[in-house]
């Protein structure tokens, strides 16, 4: 058995039972050493994912290679800057338990072990600690009739892909006789023709993973839970655990079924021009600037998909990109959003940051460029990761998808254009100011959305290595 | 290397961008900042300017080479690079920008109060976006630069503009970027089936004629609303009705170039075959666009507007020229681009000055002018002299010349054409007559002030400029001769070329 390879879990794993059990004990309100310490957990924890080796465990469940690195430390950093964005917040609304802290830390615990898996049922167990953990903070805000709303909300629509996950897993188990995903895809391989049944369970697991990046069509739930839920809770949901469910997805539909990429490929183009068409057209009328976020993010999750739908090399790599590019972007964004307050009220329309041009400069011009961003207007960094998306659709002679991608953009455009158009030619009134943690995330995601083309070779790198790992 | 020994284009692109970085960083009272932004503003301009003269003295005309190149691997896995240079065609535009830059600044110096800190800044963003876009030698660069001039010119619209200057800046923004994205799609199958990004690499590229016609259209849809060409022209107006005056000079000057500039940069030399097959629907295009916006200028209330209409016009001519696709033809369709980037470029510093002191652009609101500012109807009528292209001045030489050779192509273009100088000149003179001449009907001009010392410090080098380029277009000329003769040549080999297989 080999421990090492494990041990980015079980350090989080346990620094999670330990932090739980020392939170239990003071009498003094303990939210932020603990706060302090599940940062410092989530810190250690990327330092030891990259000194991680790389290899197989647990019988062929549990793997570690470039992939899982990339993605694991694009999930590390989601919840470390989720968990930054958070703290203020919550002491401000009065939700400074010191749960909430442990609660990320175990959702992130879940994600790891989503990036790492390489069994159905580690992928399920993965997952499952992921939602539980998430449908417990999406309802963090107990007395608020909305935050419980949207807790129910995900919860009861977690389920039920949960459910189907474990259908689709119960069937393609069925189908090969085997729940490991090489062995899987051996029997893929050695199988002549296409068993129905096995094509049936594919598609169950690909809709549950669906579920969870919030593609159309099983998108419904993400505009309510966004809105509902906490503003640094919606923050994280947009951030790390669609980045684990889409690396899932990946490992899923590249290593097991990888043979069977004609069939995949259909359901990701389908969802993919669904969620670009949905999020540009969604997002045009949303007064709330949640819900706007929502419907951006349906549509990046549909750009995004783009690099998978064509299943190619380049084309796994731009989505990677994309990713890591969307994480910094939505939390620089998300950042915004939490320093919304006025009078020590939390803010949530568009309108709520007229002015803010004059008002607060620094803080205008951050929103800007990362609606800019988001836009895909260049030099700013969300450019580069729609150019690659672009690039790998028209390398594989996916026209459709190219053309509706960059039509989506450009209407698009205009709901971030709506954003900067409040802020600067609007006149309003000041917010509160912000506190120092926002200002910190504010500045480290705005420089890298600007100076990324300074140094996007580094970044490509990564990617490419961790998709030639992944397609081995 | 390049002929000037240092990254000399590099050093033009950047060193507005650094001043902007400076500007940022200035800290004290108001009224301090807007001087210090506004002196650092017009300093960064002129340093870049004196720079880019070298390229004026040191650049080799007797080549289509590209010179002053630059080249750095930036992504080499993607075979993007950071690769700079400049031939005869971008090289005067190169100057057309830094040229223009300082004087907007000096027109603004006044005009802009509110936020003056932040319109430096995007005014020289965007100087940075224009000179590197010209000045770009890699598609990805080229798409980043021509897309990034957006950004600026969307913020100085849509906070320094007139009352409807949101709309104005939707409106820019988002024809521009749609068109824009699919281009985006063409140049991006051009990088994969060359499988690089560099252009010069590109031109070696045969592309088959099927194909062609899609790039085509994908090309076409940007550069044909960056020129602006009719029917998707409607943008132009609006912007330029609502845009400091400033932002008109840079649009008009500069930006309207850059479709022009597209077109001669990657349809002509990439797509011969496509560019023959659509030469008939640009001519119908541009002969309407010409016959049809000056009728339209002529009824025009709003100064601006009249200009505005005007500049599709002019470019109507210019886009005829292009598609010429032969010396003179595509020769005058420069010049004409570089006359037009200074003639419209000094009528909407003229209007500019009027709005500035009556606060009204409405035609009907003036009269008899000429009476309180003498100079003022001088510099006044230079320019609208120039604009309706007489002999003498900027404007004749390039009307001319796109003239004669679309005359060798089909004498019914040229007589378009020749239709749209007439009506140019009904409806400039009109505009002079009414507003400078006739009688004064309101009172409250005459307290109007002529030109100012600063004023007259922004005219002179357009004046110097206009009666030099129509008096002595050689020198002007001359730059660009010999790479408008081998993207002749280079047109009509590929049109010699037997027709490949499945073309």
């Amino acid at each position: 058995m080999n421990w090492t390879l494990i041990l980015p879990e079980l350090v989080l794993a346990l620094g999670g039972l330990v932090i739980l059990a020392a939170g239990v004990l003071p009498k003094r309100d303990p939210a932020f050493a603990v706060n302090m310490a599940v940062f410092g957990t989530l810190l250690l924890t990327a330092v030891l994912v990259l000194g991680q080796p790389e290899g197989v465990a647990f019988n062929g469940q549990y793997v570690a290679d470039a992939f899982t690195k990339f993605m694991k430390l694009l999930v590390l950093a989601g919840a470390a800057l989720g968990l930054l964005l958070a703290m203020d917040w919550n002491a401000k609304e009065g939700l400074g338990r010191f749960e909430f802290p442990v609660l990320l830390l175990f959702s992130s615990l879940g994600m790891l072990v989503m990036v790492s898996a390489n069994d159905l049922i580690t992928l399920y167990l993965g997952l499952e600690l992921l939602s539980l953990s998430l449908y417990v903070i999406a309802a963090f805000n107990r007395d608020s009739e909305r935050s419980s709303e949207a807790g129910l909300k995900y919860f009861v629509l977690g389920a039920l892909a949960s459910g189907m996950l474990l259908y689709g897993s119960s069937l393609i188990y069925g189908f090969t006789g085997s729940t490991n995903f090489d062995r899987i895809a051996d029997a893929v391989g050695a199988t002549v023709g296409m068993p129905f049944g096995l094509v049936v369970g594919l598609v169950f697991v690909l809709a549950a993973l669906a579920f969870k990046i919030s593609a159309v069509p099983f998108h419904m739930w993400t505009p309510d839970v966004y809105e509902g839920a906490p503003t640094p809770v919606t923050a994280f949901f947009a951030t790390a655990p669609k980045v684990a469910a889409i690396a899932l997805l990946t490992r899923v539909a590249a290593g097991p079924f990888g043979e069977l990429a004609a069939q995949w490929q259909q359901v990701l183009i389908l969802a993919s021009l669904g969620s670009m068409i949905l999020g540009a057209l969604g997002a045009i009328g949303q007064r709330n600037i949640k819900r706007l976020m929502a419907y951006s993010s349906i549509g990046h999750v549909g750009y995004a998909l783009i690099g998978l739908a064509v299943a190619s090399e380049i084309g796994i790599s731009s989505l990677l990109l994309y990713m890591a590019i969307y994480v910094f972007t939505s939390v620089g964004t998300f950042a915004v959003l939490i320093a919304m307050r006025r009078n020590g009220r939390a803010l949530e329309g568009v309108e709520d940051l007229a002015g803010l041009g004059r008002t607060d400069p620094a803080m205008a011009l951050g929103m800007t460029v990362f609606m800019l961003s988001m836009a895909g207007i260049p030099p700013l960094a969300g450019f580069f990761g729609k150019l690659y998306v672009f690039l790998a659709a028209v390398q594989g002679g996916y026209w459709t998808l190219a053309v509706v991608g960059v039509l989506t953009s450009a209407i698009s455009a205009y709901y971030y254009l709506r954003v900067i158009k409040v802020m600067y030619f609007d006149a309003g009134t000041a917010l509160d100011p912000r506190p120092a943690s926002l200002s910190f995330v504010l500045a480290g995601t705005g420089l890298f959305t600007v100076f990324f083309f300074v140094f996007p070779a580094p970044f490509l790198a990564a990617a490419q290595a961790a998709v030639a790992a992944l397609l081995g | 290397m390049n002929a000037a020994g240092f990254p000399l284009l590099s050093l033009l692109t950047f060193l507005p961008l650094v001043g902007a970085g400076i500007l940022l960083f200035i800290r004290g009272e108001e009224a301090v900042v807007a001087s210090n932004a506004r002196w650092t503003a017009l300093w960064t301009s002129l340093i870049t300017f004196a720079l880019s003269l070298i390229l004026w003295f040191q650049f080799d005309k007797t080549t289509a080479e590209f010179q002053f190149v630059e080249q750095i691997n930036w992504m080499p896995e993607f075979g993007l690079g950071y690769h700079m240079g400049v031939d005869g065609i971008s090289v005067l535009f190169v100057l057309l920008s830094t040229a223009l830059t300082p004087l907007c600044i000096l027109a603004s110096w006044e005009a802009i109060e509110s936020r003056v800190r932040e319109y430096m800044v995007a005014f020289l963003v965007l100087e940075t976006m224009m000179v590197g876009m010209f000045s770009a030698l890699d598609i990805v660069l080229f798409y980043i630069f021509f897309e990034g001039v957006l950004i600026p010119m969307f913020l100085i619209i849509g906070v320094w503009g007139g009352p409807r200057r949101v709309y104005a800046a939707y409106k820019l923004f988002l024809y521009t970027l749609l068109g824009s994205l699919l281009m985006l799609l063409a140049l991006l199958a051009l990088w994969y089936e060359a499988g690089t990004s560099s252009i010069p690499a590109i031109f070696q590229l045969q592309i088959p004629a099927s194909v062609q016609v899609w790039m085509f259209l994908a090309f076409l849809a940007s550069f044909a609303v960056k020129v602006p060409m009719w029917p998707v022209h409607t943008w132009l107006p609006d912007a330029h009705v609502e845009a400091p005056t400033a932002g008109s000079v840079i649009l008009a000057g500069v930006l309207l170039k850059m479709g022009a500039y597209g077109f001669l940069r990657f349809s002509l030399p990439l797509l011969p075959q496509a560019t023959e097959w659509f030469a008939p629907l640009i001519f119908t295009l541009s002969v309407v666009a010409v016959v049809y916006t000056s009728l339209v200028a002529m009824a025009q209330e709003d100064m601006k507007k009249l200009i505005a209409y005007s500049s599709v016009a002019h470019m109507g001519i210019v886009t005829m020229g292009i598609f010429t696709l032969n010396q003179q033809g595509i020769s005058g369709a420069i010049f004409q681009m570089l006359s037009h980037g200074v003639v419209s470029g000094a009528l909407f510093l003229c209007v500019g000055v009027l709005y500035d002191r009556v606060h009204s652009r409405e035609i009907a609101r003036y009269g008899g002018v000429a009476k309180i500012m003498p100079s003022y109807a001088m510099v006044f009528m230079l320019f609208t002299m120039a604009s309706v292209a007489l002999p003498g001045t900027a404007g004749f030489p390039g009307e001319f010349l796109v003239i004669v050779g679309a005359w060798q192509v089909n004498p019914w273009v040229a007589f378009g054409g020749a239709l749209g100088m007439i009506l140019g000149a009904a409806y400039m003179l009109w505009l002079y007559r009414r507003v400078i001449f006739s009688r004064i009907t309101r009172e409250d001009l005459k307290a109007l002030l002529d030109l100012s010392p600063r004023e007259y410090i922004t005219f002179a080098p357009l004046i110097l400029l206009t009666l030099w380029m129509g008096v002595y277009p050689s020198s002007f000329l001359s730059f660009f001769e010999a790479s408008v003769a081998a993207l002749v040549t280079r047109h009509e080999a590929a049109m010699a070329l037997p027709r490949l297989a499945g073309m």
